[in-house]
């Protein structure tokens, strides 16, 4: 056997493995990850939702403390965590309250407001829908952060999978011209052609939105990371300090934000002891207006007592590579054509995923070595494969 | 018998489609308008090709 053999065989192993551990996985990411690319199309069709009043252009928002009362008015007892403004429709925003201000956020009420007259629109239990369904199933099969974890290891064993296979891949076309579709040849050649070359079409995607997937599932501990960093070192100087009784005027926060930010745009506001934000600030998320730009987030933290600017940092770069993976993962950024194309590029996936196992399945079945197959071009044309 | 083919020619085109497709990917970041419509062509290709391979059913 020559070094080369072996060295392919190697590899062949590689792909066998990494593929057939994550494979059920990835099958499980790819069919719910179809629906989710068009969540908010599906939403849409299958909600009502309130709508908010018709604005014309340049109509000012509403004052924000008042906004914040109406919503808090809707939710007696509850504290307010975040304030997010609606990415897609202007006209909304969202007020996330819960029980205490340390409570679980993921567990919170949205109380959906309009953003001109102020008024209460309504608060949708996301939570038996469909989006979130496969949304939950898509992150963490229902499993928090461990499940979340879990699917990350999936997504670098899938990265892996798919290097390996750009290897084997060669001795697989040695004869062949690129492309080449058997179509009057068995089912193992024909799905083996699909395999090879619906793979060897989409490894760029397949790696960006499978790594992009990776780096999604340590959202978590890149935000700890923050907390821990960026956030601790602004607002050292506070740490002792008690958490202010009475806070000061939201919208004048946001407005102090907005003059300390120019040219960036509020995306959502942590209030004072969550996870976003320390004790004793309201910390005011901005972004820029490019397709890029807008998901880099800039906090501004504003003293809560005084209303004062304390601080206003670029995030650091594990933050923004999070956040810019984001788009690179759901393909939510390029309108709907590039949502279609997102689409199409995902079945063609589930097809490569389909195609695998059953060349792994059949070759079991006629008993060739699956590293032999795929280190040695010429068991394409093996009888035991195309009997 | 069949000439083997260099690994050069085996890679040639999954190399241009793999620099067309990243294109595709950072564009429609980059911008908007022009820049969606390249993301969607760029990306659109590896789909159009396998389509167009598969159902190119010549005779062997």
């Amino acid at each position: 056997m020559t070094a080369t053999t072996k060295s392919l065989r190697r590899w062949g192993a590689v792909h066998k493995w990494t593929s057939l551990i994550c494979t059920l996985f990835m099958l499980l990411l790819c069919i719910t990850g179809l629906p989710l690319i068009f969540h908010d199309e599906i939403d849409d069709l299958l909600h009502n939702q309130v709508k908010p009043a018709e604005a014309p252009a340049g109509t000012p928002p509403a004052n924000l403390d008042h906004l914040l009362a109406s919503a808090l008015a809707q939710a007696p007892g509850k504290v307010p965590h975040f304030l997010i403004w609606d990415r897609d429709e202007p006209g909304a925003m969202w007020v996330s309250v819960g029980p205490t201000i340390d409570a679980d956020p993921t567990n919170n009420l949205l109380i959906r407001m309009d953003t001109h007259t102020g008024a209460y629109l309504d608060s949708p239990d996301v939570t038996g829908r469909f989006t979130y369904i496969m949304l939950k199933l898509h992150t963490d099969m229902f499993a928090g952060l461990p499940g979340k974890l879990f699917l990350g290891l999936m997504g670098i064993l899938f990265c892996v999978a798919i290097i390996s296979g750009i290897v084997v891949y060669a001795p697989s076309m040695r004869k062949l011209r690129f492309g080449a579709y058997r179509a009057q040849r068995t089912r193992a050649v024909r799905w083996l052609d699909v395999h090879n070359l619906a793979g060897i079409l989409l490894v760029a995607w397949t790696l960006v939105v499978g790594f992009t997937g990776v780096i999604n599932t340590w959202a978590d501990l890149v935000l700890k990371m923050w907390q821990f960093g960026q956030l601790a070192e602004m607002t050292a100087q506070y740490k002792d300090r008690p958490v202010p009784s009475k806070l000061t005027s939201l919208n004048d926060a946001v407005e102090v934000a907005r003059h300390a930010v120019p040219g960036m745009t509020p995306s959502f506001v942590a209030f004072p002891g969550t996870l976003f934000s320390s004790k004793s600030h309201y910390a005011v998320f901005l972004h820029g207006d490019t397709p890029l730009t807008s998901r880099l987030l800039k906090p501004a933290l504003i003293d809560a007592e005084t209303g004062t600017l304390t601080d206003s940092r670029d995030m650091p770069w594990y933050v923004s590579t999070l956040y810019v993976s984001q788009p690179l993962h759901f393909g939510d950024y390029g309108g709907m054509p590039l949502k279609i194309v997102w689409a199409l590029l995902d079945i063609l996936t589930i097809f490569i995923l389909v195609t695998g196992v059953y060349l792994w399945m059949r070759r079991r079945r006629t008993g060739v070595s699956q590293e032999r197959a795929i280190a040695n071009a010429a068991s394409i044309d093996n009888p035991a494969l195309t009997s | 018998m069949v000439v083997h083919r260099s690994l050069t020619r085996i890679f040639a085109a999954p190399l241009v489609i793999a620099i067309v497709s990243t294109v595709g990917l950072i564009s429609a970041l980059v911008g908007d308008g022009w820049w969606d419509a390249v993301s969607w062509v760029a990306l659109g290709l590896p789909v159009l090709l396998y389509l167009l391979f598969i159902w190119r059913r010549r005779p062997n």
